[in-house]
């Protein structure tokens, strides 16, 4: 079943070509999980040889754009670990509401679930009218969604059982609207999310936050540019501020771990020090 | 310590886990491979799966953390909710991709991935279960010169992933969870000392 297979080297000219091109950085992702997805895109759009991928990529600045949000991880859920949501609430909402103004920065958002999921959360706490989620991506097309705000109904059974077993107490279905087979969610837990492309592996600092969420997309980096992005994280922080991360990701052994603090508990949430 | 040369993969569905339970205490505590169990399941049930795993061998059992370097004589268990990869320089990846064949850690994703990686010295176990999950990753490890074993489906709890897979792929044995141990000792040779 070993079809068309583009090897690692193959994989590695490619992202060669789409940095020197288009200016996209993917020559510091771990290699298995970027080799997995060209290789799935190579077939998914049937290319007869490694040549004409190439060539299509280096001449279709269109299909290099699809090339791009391809092989990028965009799968999320609403209140997805909702023990982490249920910490956060409890742990980390009474600090942020001490403060005048609550910035927040969600990167690689993707289409937004876990934005929205954090939205509502503010709102419950009676904080969402003072605060400001800067929510980003690389992938442009992920953001469009993520700003209408409309999500599968498919999903809304899981999402509210996760959304109880994170503390909700409300009724679920009072924050969206269901139409079709979507469900858009209310207007107002998105007036305070600005959607906006960044480029995690490019860009720099844009503001100072109290809390940062990225969660699950630090697997994706080697480690060169997982410690080039944790400190980008920590510049990018108030002191005393919050780090947020996937459950499967920690910042033992990077070069900032001496300037946070795990939170008590097993949830992957980070507390910089004062300086 | 230098990191694993050779891998032995085993994947199970429903009935998996009594399969796995079988075949760990016949381990040997001096394997000289690494071992990776994926085994699908709730997500919630992680912690619990190694403590349970780790009653039944004196090898070190653990969940994969990602970056993590693969050593020889180690059990990682692919964490719930994530594909679990191998890269070149034998460290583990984690993926929070698409599910494959409805299952998020699937067989196929490691065992395609630890094959393009230790080729021949990779073997590959597939054990009880209810979905198709694991068939291709099989074929791919036997594409790369690795041993395939496949559980005898009139001993596996649920036989439809056994029986589809010694179906679709060449298998190398075909055997009862309780005769596997002495294959994978033997493959892994051990260490001397």
């Amino acid at each position: 079943m070993n079809r068309n297979h583009i090897s690692e080297q193959e994989v590695s000219m490619l992202l060669n070509d789409v940095l020197e091109r288009y200016g996209y950085d993917f020559t510091e992702y771990a290699h298995a999980s970027i080799n997995r997805r060209v290789n799935h895109l190579f077939q998914l759009d049937r290319f007869p040889s490694f040549a004409e991928f190439r060539y299509r990529i280096i001449s279709d600045a269109d299909y290099a754009l699809r090339f791009v949000e391809e092989i990028t991880v965009n799968v999320t859920e609403m209140f997805r670990d909702p023990q982490f949501y249920y910490v956060l609430r409890q742990q980390v909402l009474p600090v942020l509401a001490t403060y005048p103004l609550i910035r927040i920065w969600h990167a690689g958002c993707s289409t937004g679930e876990e934005v929205y999921s954090f939205a509502i959360l503010l709102k419950e706490a009676n904080l969402l009218h003072k605060s400001v989620i800067y929510a980003t991506d690389i992938n442009t097309s992920v953001l469009e969604k993520g700003r209408t705000g409309i999500f599968p109904l498919s999903q809304m059974q899981q999402y509210s059982r996760n959304y109880m077993e994170a503390g909700g107490v409300h009724d679920f279905s009072s924050y969206y609207t269901a139409n079709y087979e979507y469900a858009k969610f209310r207007q107002d837990l998105g007036e305070k999310i600005i959607f906006s492309p960044h480029n995690l592996v490019t860009d720099g600092s844009f503001n100072e936050f109290q809390l940062i969420i990225c969660r699950n997309v630090l697997i994706y980096f080697n480690k060169t540019l997982q410690d080039k992005v944790l400190r980008l994280f920590c510049d990018s922080m108030e002191p005393l501020g919050f780090l947020a991360l996937g459950s499967k990701e920690s910042l033992n052994f990077t070069s900032v771990s001496g300037q946070f603090r795990q939170l008590d508990g097993k949830e992957k949430i980070w507390r910089k020090h004062h300086l | 310590m230098a990191t694993a040369s050779r891998v032995v993969l085993i994947g199970g569905s429903a009935g998996g886990l009594q399969a796995i339970l079988t075949l760990l205490p016949g381990l040997s505590v001096r394997l000289d491979a690494a071992v990776i169990i994926v085994l699908h399941r709730q997500n919630s049930t992680d912690s619990v799966l190694a403590e349970l795993l780790a009653v039944k061998t004196s090898l070190p059992v653990r969940e994969a953390e990602e970056k993590e370097v693969l050593l020889p004589g180690t059990i990682y268990i692919a964490p719930g909710d994530y594909h679990l990869l191998v890269e070149t320089d034998h460290t583990l990846s984690l993926d929070y991709s698409e599910k494959v064949n409805f299952s998020r850690p699937s067989i196929d994703v490691t065992f395609t991935s630890a094959a393009g990686v230790f080729g021949p010295k990779t073997m590959a176990v597939l054990l009880s279960g209810a979905n198709g999950d694991g068939v291709e990753g099989l074929a791919d490890v036997h594409e790369a010169g690795g041993i395939t074993i496949v559980q005898d489906p009139d001993t596996a709890i649920v036989d439809f992933m056994p029986r589809h897979a010694i179906q679709a792929v060449p298998v190398d044995h075909v055997l009862a969870a309780a005769d596997m141990a002495p294959f994978i000792n033997d493959f892994a040779g051990l260490v001397v000392g």
